[in-house]
C-alpha cells in the first residue's frame, strides 16, 4: 500500500496500537529546557521512577536566559532556580547539558539541528510548541506538555493518537525579498490560526525543494501556528549536506545505514491525504501582521482588512484590532514602530542574519528604534563574526547580543514596554507576548531591517 | 493515580465567549518560572483579570462575582498557541475541572486530559445556546455525564453528546495518566529501542 512520508516515520516508531485509543509512540530524540522540564523530574522522582534512556534526552538552557553578561550570574531569582534545576536534574540522571556558557548553548530548536542530534526519519519531542522546527529534516517533530515530558524520561514513550494527513504544495519560485517566514506567515493567513489542527503537514512543490534547510527549518517551526502539530519536509540532497560530519551525527558505517533508511523517506506518488492544498509562489509577497494572532497577516502593501473580510466573529476581530490601536482599512507601510526583534527558533539562524545584514549594510539605525539582535545559538554568534556580519551591524549602528529565546517570549529582561510597536522576526503576536501591553508585528528578517532603518514599516523590496 | 476521578459534573459555568483564546492569556509566559506545580490559579487570565498595578479589572468575568463554578466555556479554537502545561494547570488549580467550546487546540487539548481537565467539544449551535443560557440566568446548571459522553443544559434539557476516545475516557473515570500504563511497557519499549538505527 502507498504511504506518505509522515505514515512511513509514524509506523515504524509505533511500539504498541491501542483500541481505540492512541498509539504507545517511541521518541528517539528528546529535547528538555528549564521551563518546562523541572516538574516532570518532580514528578518523575514522586512516583520512584529513573530516566530510562539519559543518552536519548539533550539539554539546553535558552527561555529565561539573560542576552547581555551571560558570563555574571543570572539575575532573577526564579530563573537562576529553574537553570540551577536543570543543571542539577540533568547531572543527577546523565543527561547532556549545555548550560548558560557552554559553547554548544542556544535555543532548542537551533542547537539540535546544528549539533546533529535531529535527524531525517526520527521522532524528536520537547516541551515546547516550536519543536515543529526540526520536520524540517524530513523527522516527526512536535511540542509536549509537561506530563509527556515525564512521559519520555520514564519510558521514552508518549500516547498520542495519530493525526490526519494535509500536504501544502507551493509552485513557482518565490520574488524578490520573498522569504520563507514570509511563505509561512501566507499560509498561515489563508488557513486561519485554527486551520490545520488535528493534521500533520507535509510541505511540498518548488518552493520548498528550492529553499536552505534554515529556510525550511523556518516553514517547519510556525507549523503549529496554523493549528497543526507538525510539519515536514522530505530530507534530499541538502538534508544529507547539512547533517554529515555533525557532531552527534551517524559516522562511518552507521552514516551509511542510515543514509539507507533516509533515501526511503518520500511519500509515495499515488499516496492519498486527507486534505491537500496547492499555492502559487507569484502571490505570495513579504507579508507582516496586523493583528494578535499570527492569522492576522497581509501582504505588506495592502491595507487591514475590514471585519467582514475574514473570518470569525466580528467582536473578536474588533477586540484584536483595538488592543493594536489599528483601525479597519489602514495601510500597514509608514505604521510608527519603537522596537525591532530579531531572532528567536523562528528566525535566529545565520541566514536570517544575513538577510538582516544585506539591508542594513551601509545603513544607520533609525534613531527611534530600539534593536534587539539575538543569534540563536553560539554556533550563530560565531559564524556572525566569522562572515564579518558583526562589522556590518556595528557600522549601521546595531549590536549584537547573546543567544537566547529573549523578546520572543519576554521571560528574560528583554520586554517590549507596555504599549510600544515591535517588528519582530519570532512567531507569536499575542496580547502581551513581548511584554505586558506590547504590540507585536510579525515580519521577516527582511522586513524587520528595512523597518529598522527607516524607523516605521517598510517594504524591504523598496531597499534592496 | 495521578488525579481526582472524573464521573459526572454538574454546576453553574463561566462563561468566556472570545475566539482563540491563546496559551499566553490563559498564563503569561512571565508566570512560568515556577519550578514546582503550585499557584498557577492565581495568575490565569493575568492580564486580561489584573490591571498593572495589581488591581482587578472589574469588567473581566472571573472578578464578576455573579459567575461562578467548576465549568469554563470558552470561544472556537481554545487553548491556541504554547505547549505550555502550565495552562491547564492555571485552569486546574482555579478550580475548572472542565473546558467546553466549540473547538479546541491541539496540544491544550492533550494536556488537560493528562492533568485531569475534561475538554469537551460542542457544536457552534450548542455553544451559543450555552452562552445564552448563562446570559439568561447566571447560575444556570449544566451536566457533564463522562459515562454517557453527554453534556446537558439543565434548565432546558437541551442536550448534545461529545466524543473522547475509550482509552482516555477509562483514564479519567478512574484517575488513571499514562504513566501509569507507560511505566508497565518498559520491557517491550526496551525491546523496540535496541531495534531502532539510531
Amino acid at each position: 500500500m502507498s504511504s506518505t512520508l509522515f505514515d512511513k516515520v509514524w509506523d515504524s516508531h509505533v511500539v504498541r496500537k491501542i483500541k481505540d485509543g492512541p498509539d504507545v509512540f517511541f521518541i528517539d530524540r528528546h529535547l528538555i529546557h528549564e521551563v518546562t522540564s523541572p516538574v516532570a523530574f518532580l514528578g518523575l522522582k514522586e512516583r520512584n521512577n529513573s530516566v530510562l534512556f539519559p543518552g536519548r534526552t539533550f539539554a539546553t538552557a535558552d527561555h529565561n536566559t539573560p542576552t547581555i553578561n551571560q558570563h555574571l550570574p543570572v539575575e532573577d531569582p526564579l530563573s537562576a532556580n529553574q537553570l540551577k534545576a536543570l543543571e542539577e536534574n540533568s547531572a543527577e540522571w546523565g543527561i547532556s547539558h549545555w548550560g548558560l556558557g557552554h559553547q554548544n548553548n542556544g535555543i532548542v530548536h537551533v542547537v539540535g539541528p546544528e549539533n546533529g542530534i535531529t535527524l531525517p526519519g526520527a521522532t524528536i519531542v520537547c516541551g515546547d510548541s516550536h519543536t515543529s522546527t526540526h520536520g524540517a529534516f524530513g523527522a516527526i517533530a512536535f511540542g509536549i506538555g509537561t506530563s509527556e515530558v515525564e512521559m519520555v524520561l520514564t519510558s521514552q514513550c508518549i500516547m498520542q493518537p495519530k493525526p490526519k494527513k494535509m500536504r501544502i504544495n507551493i509552485t513557482g519560485e518565490l520574488g524578490l525579498g520573498v522569504t520563507p517566514k514570509d511563505v509561512a506567515l501566507f499560509i498561515i493567513s489563508k488557513l486561519t490560526t485554527s486551520g490545520a489542527t488535528g493534521y500533520f503537514v507535509e510541505y511540498a512543490g518548488d518552493v520548498f525543494k528550492q529553499m536552505s534547510m534554515e529556510g525550511r527549518m523556518t516553514v517547519c517551526n510556525l507549523s503549529i501556528e496554523m493549528g497543526a502539530r507538525g510539519g515536514i519536509i522530505a530530507p534530499d540532497e541538502k538534508t544529507f549536506e547539512y547533517v554529515k560530519g555533525r557532531p552527534l551525527a551517524p559516522k562511518g558505517a552507521d552514516w551509511d545505514k542510515a543514509m539507507a533508511y533516509w533515501e526511503t523517506l518520500t511519500t509515495d506518488e499515488d499516496a492519498v491525504f486527507d486534505k491537500e492544498l496547492t499555492f502559487s509562489a507569484t502571490d505570495i509577497e513579504p507579508m507582516i501582521t496586523y493583528g494578535t494572532n499570527p492569522g492576522m497577516g497581509t501582504g505588506i502593501s495592502n491595507n487591514i482588512p475590514s471585519a467582514n473580510q475574514v473570518e470569525g466573529g466580528e467582536s473578536t476581530y474588533k477586540k484584536s484590532l483595538d488592543y493594536m490601536g489599528f483601525a479597519e482599512g489602514e495601510a500597514m507601510i509608514g505604521k510608527h514602530v519603537d522596537y525591532v526583534f530579531i531572532g528567536s527558533c523562528t528566525n535566529g539562524r545565520i541566514e536570517d542574519f544575513r538577510a538582516f545584514a544585506s539591508i542594513v549594510k551601509g545603513r544607520k539605525k533609525a534613531d527611534n528604534i530600539t534593536a534587539w539582535l539575538v543569534p540563536g545559538s553560539h554556533i550563530v554568534e560565531a559564524k556572525i563574526k566569522e562572515e564579518g556580519l558583526l562589522d556590518i551591524f556595528h557600522e549601521a549602528g546595531f549590536v549584537l547580543r547573546e543567544p537566547g529565546c529573549s523578546a520572543c517570549l519576554a521571560m528574560n529582561d528583554d520586554k517590549v514596554p507596555a504599549g510600544k510597536v515591535a517588528v519582530s522576526t519570532s512567531n507569536r503576536n499575542f496580547e502581551g507576548r513581548q511584554g505586558p501591553g506590547s504590540k507585536t508585528l510579525l515580519a521577516s528578517p527582511l522586513v524587520a531591517a528595512a523597518t529598522a532603518v527607516t524607523g516605521v514599516v517598510t517594504d524591504p523590496r523598496t531597499l534592496l | 493515580m495521578a488525579y481526582d476521578k472524573f464521573e459526572i459534573l454538574k454546576s453553574s459555568a463561566v462563561p468566556l465567549p472570545i475566539e482563540n483564546v491563546d496559551t499566553d492569556q490563559i498564563i503569561p509566559a512571565r508566570f512560568l518560572k515556577a519550578t514546582e506545580r503550585k499557584g498557577f490559579g492565581d495568575n490565569l487570565f493575568r492580564d486580561w483579570r489584573y490591571n498593572p498595578d495589581n488591581t482587578p479589572k472589574e469588567q473581566f468575568v472571573l472578578n464578576n462575582p455573579i459567575y461562578s463554578g467548576k465549568i469554563l466555556v470558552g470561544g472556537k479554537n481554545f487553548g491556541s498557541g504554547s505547549s505550555r502545561e502550565h495552562a491547564a494547570w492555571a485552569v486546574y488549580d482555579y478550580g475548572f475541572r472542565c473546558v467546553v467550546s466549540s473547538f479546541f487546540a491541539d496540544i491544550f487539548r492533550g494536556n488537560c486530559l493528562n492533568i485531569g481537565v475534561l475538554p469537551v467539544q460542542v457544536s457552534a449551535e450548542f455553544l451559543d445556546k450555552i452562552f445564552k443560557a448563562i446570559e439568561a440566568d447566571p447560575n444556570t446548571e449544566i451536566e457533564i455525564d463522562l459515562p454517557k459522553q453527554t453534556i446537558t443544559l439543565l434548565v432546558s434539557g437541551e442536550q448534545e453528546s461529545f466524543e473522547i476516545n475509550e482509552y482516555k475516557k477509562e483514564n479519567m473515570l478512574n484517575g488513571f495518566d499514562d504513566i501509569d500504563y507507560l511505566t508497565k511497557m518498559k520491557d517491550e519499549i526496551k525491546e523496540f529501542a535496541d531495534k531502532r538505527p539510531f
